[in-house]
């Protein structure tokens, strides 16, 4: 694969200089997430207001795919509605996910769909994911059950299905 | 030190090995040929080996040990041949000594869990300790803390130093009266370092310890002589030694497996069976329940006898050879680290590096691009490299097929990846 597509510029911009780094005050819920495989991990708070993502900080460690992922994440979902930040994070997933086969939809995903070439490579999905999969699950940890119970159940397994081994 | 490669000692003649190994003549995306650098992790295979595997099964396919049929009997000697030849390899000093496991990691796991269900002499609890060092491979490490769990016993460890070699400073300390059992790798599966284990196995018989040793990556680079290793078990995997996956092997001394409670229950690991209770068959079968792997046993002979053919120190001589080369090489670039010993002596053909900069991961994905295969990530030795500061490394290894051309095509992937992520 052309490692120029799999590693667009906004991908190694981020990498390079990661935005709204760091562990911040206040926070309703903090979570720490690894990739067994690897290593990599990710430690992310969330600090939810009125139903709004008022911040997302993290302290991370990894490749330039989980870091550059986990930044363009504080960019897209600071400042949404919860549930219109879970309804991003869903469309994220299902890009991932797809093996290439989505395209990916930018009106929604802005610059993360730079991660459209990472689905094709199965080796790196769980990268791109960690940082989100961190957020689901601060945000879920916060109290914020904002969507149908059995919905929130099928993106679990999907998503312990992609940490695999 | 410049090695140059006219200068190199010891190489093997790569192109007519490399001949046998077929995989190694294919071609990747963008039609590269393949650079296979991640041997520690698997080796391939030559032509040898997946040929007997394919005539066992179109041919003798049958049980073993159980089947009166003439295919029955074919199969029962093949893979009892294959027990041969791994004594034969490793220098046990009885056939019955060897017990096919799945892996190395099972034949860890069956020494930890029958030694914690042990009673008597063999017995191991509170106030009793279990040693092991910084440097091993997670599978060297987690039986030993399910066992001292277990059981109450104590787990202790050897560091390392900054060299990457073990910390032999607090020996007396560390292998003393208490101590039952001291679990070490041979080599290490990260840093390469080859460990004094005859004279560290010396040391722990003298207090009465069990020696184990976990030659995953030993008995595929070096003469292994279970004997005068000093171990009491030596454990390894069929699949880094040129065969295949699914058959690890461990060596136990006679007495040993003979006193030890069997690990798994059930076929062929009987004597007589009634409904209230067994007794069991003697070593090796006591360890091997169920039907075991037949037609990699066949397949892992024909990879020790594959290499008893170019012959083992010619293997050793190879690898300390290429590792030189590689050491030397590598040291060339600007911001590349290496963790572990940095010159070839007792150390083994895995270098694991840090590049300043690029994330393993990033540096693999690059190398991939060109055809380049190494492993990124921890290589299962998480306190490993935690003792050295990083969450990760590139890793590459190298065996009886690496070629030095192969190893400038690794520094120039490395240059390349460096000039690609802006880090040159």
């Amino acid at each position: 694969m052309d490692m120029q597509s799999l590693y667009q510029e906004i991908i190694l911009d981020h990498y390079k200089a990661p935005h709204h780094a760091g562990l911040r005050d206040p926070y309703e819920a903090e979570v720490h997430h690894v990739n067994p495989t690897c290593g990599d991990e990710v430690t992310l708070r969330v600090h939810l207001v009125d139903g709004m993502v008022e911040d997302v900080s993290y302290s991370a460690e990894g490749c330039s795919i989980s870091q550059a992922s986990t930044s363009i994440l504080t960019d897209l979902l600071i400042g949404k509605p919860v549930p219109d930040a879970l309804a991003v994070h869903q469309t994220f997933l299902e890009l991932l996910q797809s093996r290439g086969t989505v395209e990916p939809d930018e009106a929604v995903l802005e610059d993360a769909v730079a991660f459209a070439g990472v689905a094709r490579l199965p080796a790196r999905v769980k990268c791109a994911l960690l940082g989100w999969v961190a957020f689901r699950d601060a945000v879920t940890r916060a109290g914020a059950a904002y969507e149908n119970h059995s919905q929130r159940a099928a993106d679990t397994v999907e998503i312990t299905a992609t940490k695999g081994k | 030190m410049t090695v140059t490669v006219s200068s190199l000692n010891g190489l093997l003649d790569t192109e007519r090995i490399r001949a046998d190994f077929p995989i190694l003549s294919r071609r990747l995306a963008d039609d590269r040929p393949l650079v296979y650098l991640d041997s520690a992790n698997t080796s391939q295979k030559p032509h040898q080996v997946i040929d007997a595997m394919a005539q066992h099964y179109a041919h003798h396919n049958a049980n073993v040990a159980r089947a009166v049929h003439q295919l029955g009997a074919e199969a029962t000697e093949a893979f009892e041949a294959a027990r041969d030849t791994v004594a034969g390899f490793i220098k046990a000093p009885s056939r019955d000594e060897i017990v096919f496991t799945k892996n190395s990691s099972e034949a860890l796991n069956l020494v930890a869990n029958t030694l914690a269900w042990a009673r008597g002499d063999l017995s191991i609890g509170e106030g009793d300790e279990v040693v092991i060092s910084e440097m091993e491979h997670h599978s060297n490490i987690v039986p030993w803390q399910l066992l001292t769990e277990r059981t109450g016993a104590t787990l202790r460890w050897f560091g390392l130093t900054d060299d990457g070699r073990l910390d032999l400073g607090d020996i007396d300390d560390l292998i003393n009266e208490r101590t039952k059992v001291v679990s070490l790798t041979w080599v290490s599966n990260m840093l390469g370092t080859v460990n004094p284990v005859a004279e560290i196995a010396r040391r722990a018989r003298a207090v009465g310890a069990i020696v184990v040793l976990d030659a995953s990556q030993a008995v595929p680079q070096l003469p292994v002589d279970v004997v005068a290793s000093g171990a009491d078990f030596v454990a390894f995997t069929g699949h880094k030694v040129v065969g295949p996956t699914g058959i690890g092997v461990l060596w136990g001394r006679r007495e040993l497996l003979e006193a030890l409670p069997p690990f798994l229950g059930g076929g062929e690991m009987i004597e007589t069976v009634t409904m209230a209770r067994s007794t069991y068959a003697g070593p090796p079968h006591k360890f091997e329940a169920g039907t075991p792997p037949i037609v990699q046993a066949v397949g892992l002979g024909a990879a020790l006898d594959y290499l008893s053919t170019i012959g083992m120190e010619q293997v050793a001589a190879h690898e300390q050879a290429i590792t030189a080369y590689a050491l030397q090489r590598l040291s060339e670039v600007t911001g590349l680290t290496v963790l572990g010993p940095t010159e070839a002596v007792d150390r083994g053909g895995a270098i694991s590096f840090e590049l300043e900069g690029v994330h393993p991961h990033d540096v693999s994905q690059l190398l991939d691009s060109l055809g380049i295969a190494v492993r990124a990530g921890h290589h299962c030795a998480k306190p490993a490299h935690a003792r050295f500061g990083v969450q990760s490394s590139t890793r590459a290894s190298f065996y009886l097929y690496t070629t030095p051309a192969e190893i400038d095509a690794l520094v120039e992937g490395i240059r390349h990846t460096q000039r690609f992520f802006g880090v040159a």
